[in-house]
């Protein structure tokens, strides 16, 4: 800053600090309770340092999910399974984004107008509003419990469109007549110029798109039952009616439930970044 | 918005926006279509017949004291989960652009949050409030604070206010430190020669000068507050105690699934359809053009 005060600069740093570690404090009761013993865990006041269960509750977790839930699933299923729901619906939104952002930049031809905007209108149609009516499309065509269900009625998505159109707009008017000249056609012309260009685009928008996939709530919870996502998994160890809730497992659910996102985001900042600014445009 | 170069065909432009169109029509246009036909029916509690009613489900909800409650909890929940989160978030911001060598550190640190399911974020502050199990609770419980936030209903908005501000900050932190590191240092060096002290100048110039962020940020919080926090309540309170945290897409989720009272919760839908179409106008309207980076 503009005074050199070191104190004030040593401030700084303590209040961020403090900060992160008030932002970080539900982290660690969950992964201190995820290493003990339920009964340790229940006790009032339950224990401040790691327990020594740690390989035994998140084994348990991994294998059989919580002995509470009748027919607990085993969380390695639930992971598997928010796994494919995360990667179909950001590899799904991109492929369908991208192809229709294409034809309405590079083509003229009837109705493109219309289609883009009964692209926009879906930004304003979030599932949360159309919960029952979308429910019974999906019952309708027999997709209750499937991933079919599961992914395809939220891959549709303008943000993506959007971001992609706003992208090639960019890119010059010189390239595809260079193109045009050499004789490629059009998909030529997408598969070795757009598509390239467009990398670093489709993995800032992956990190994204993977995040809101593993993280879906309302969707999962309406139409899985066999194939519930670690996310629904964890409600419903925690709703178990009269039985106690198995809270060290649970936990060590929790922790595994964020690791893979949490990694994305850390591990892919800068795209995730990028992703998030440019989405919001 | 035209491109000078374009290629012709007179099919492929199709076959491209085939599969995109094909899915907004069945999973997005068509479920909305019909939950606005829904909203003007009234099905008996059996399924067996069904009435057209014109607007009376909307007649129904405007004299409605329990949908004016969940009205009033979603304004005051989306207000709070905004101003907390945002204020938050700007004094970390702040502070973080202090110390701009450590910033980039201080950003990986703040900025995972993002990546926690709502219902997670949820889980874990259920875990540290659960009455007789919970360390926060425990830990009231000792100062003689009786905390139950399962009868409480100022306690479990309080509850879920919590979680949905925690997972909020970190996305409010990024954008505000971005604004802040777009202001260029002159003006605020200027404004120190004229003697200016932080306070003063982040008061005139800096918090002036980041209200286009802030504008943004306010109508983001406020949809990411009645759209996305709903794995939260459902898994955290339920909308109880007695509705005290019911909003509105809660009570169209509620009414709809557990309630079946199909047609109020088609009504419901399109009160909720119309908020978003709002909430899209204004971020568009205001924000394109008062936003300069």
């Amino acid at each position: 800053m503009v005074e050199n005060r070191p104190i004030v600069t040593i401030i700084s740093h303590a209040l961020i600090w403090l900060g992160i570690l008030i932002v970080a404090f539900p982290i660690y009761v969950t992964f201190i309770a995820s290493t003990h013993s339920l009964s340790d865990v229940v006790a009032a006041p339950m224990p401040l340092l790691p327990g020594d269960l740690f390989w035994e509750n998140y084994g348990t977790a991994l294998s059989a999910g919580s002995g509470a839930v009748s027919g607990g699933t085993p969380v390695w299923f639930m992971m598997w399974n928010s796994l494919v729901m995360a990667l179909a619906i950001a590899i799904g939104k991109i492929f369908i984004s991208i192809l229709s952002a294409f034809a309405i930049v590079y083509f003229r031809f009837r109705f493109r107008m219309v289609f883009f905007w009964m692209i926009f209108l879906t930004l304003m149609l979030p599932v949360e509003v159309r919960i029952l009516p979308t429910f019974e499309v999906v019952a309708n065509l027999g997709l209750l419990d499937t991933y079919a269900g599961l992914t395809i009625p939220l891959i549709a998505s303008a943000t993506a469109t959007f971001l992609f159109r706003q992208f090639f707009m960019t890119i010059p008017d010189e390239l595809a007549e260079a193109a045009r000249m050499d004789g490629a056609g059009p998909m030529r012309f997408f598969k070795d110029i757009v598509l390239p260009l467009s990398m670093t685009n489709i993995a800032a928008l992956f990190v994204i798109l993977f995040i809101f996939g593993w993280n879906q709530y309302l969707w999962p919870l309406l139409i899985t039952d066999n194939l519930q996502t670690i996310v629904i998994g964890i409600y419903s160890m925690l709703n178990v009616g009269d039985n106690e809730a198995e809270w060290n497992i649970i936990m060590a659910t929790t922790m595994l439930a964020m690791i893979p996102p949490v990694l994305v985001v850390v591990f892919m900042q800068r795209w995730f970044v990028k992703g998030l600014v440019e989405s919001e445009k | 918005m035209n491109k000078r170069v374009t290629f012709d065909n007179r099919v492929l432009p199709y076959l491209l926006v085939t599969p995109q169109i094909v899915i907004t029509v069945v999973f997005f246009l068509w479920p909305a279509g019909q939950a606005v036909w829904q909203s003007l029916l009234r099905q008996n509690p059996f399924g067996t017949s069904v009435r057209f009613v014109w607007f009376q489900n909307f007649e129904k909800l405007i004299g409605d004291e329990i949908y004016y409650d969940a009205i009033l909890v979603t304004f005051e929940f989306g207000l709070l989960v905004a101003f907390a989160s945002m204020a938050i978030a700007l004094f970390l911001a702040v502070m973080a652009d202090r110390v701009i060598k450590a910033a980039t550190a201080y950003k990986t640190l703040l900025i995972w949050p993002y990546a926690v399911a709502p219902a997670v974020a949820g889980v874990l502050w259920l875990f540290m409030f659960a009455p007789t199990v919970g360390i926060v609770a425990y830990a009231l419980d000792s100062f003689g604070y009786l905390w139950n936030f399962r009868v409480n209903g100022g306690e479990a908005m309080a509850l879920v206010v919590f979680a949905a501000t925690w997972k909020q900050i970190s996305y409010n932190f990024l954008f505000f430190l971005a604004g802040l590191q777009s202001i260029p240092r002159s003006l605020i060096e200027a404004a120190a020669i004229d003697g200016a002290g932080p306070t003063r100048r982040f008061w005139t110039i800096v918090f002036p000068l980041l209200s286009p962020t802030t504008f943004f940020l306010l109508v983001v919080n406020i949809v990411y507050a009645f759209f996305d926090t709903f794995g939260i309540i459902h898994a955290v309170t339920a909308g109880g105690p007695y509705n005290a945290t019911t909003t509105m897409v809660y009570k169209v989720f509620n009414d709809g699934f557990i309630g079946q009272d199909l047609g109020s919760s088609a009504a419901q839908s399109v009160v909720l359809m119309v908020i978003v179409v709002t909430l899209t106008v204004v971020q568009f309207r205001f924000i394109e053009r008062r936003v300069h980076y």
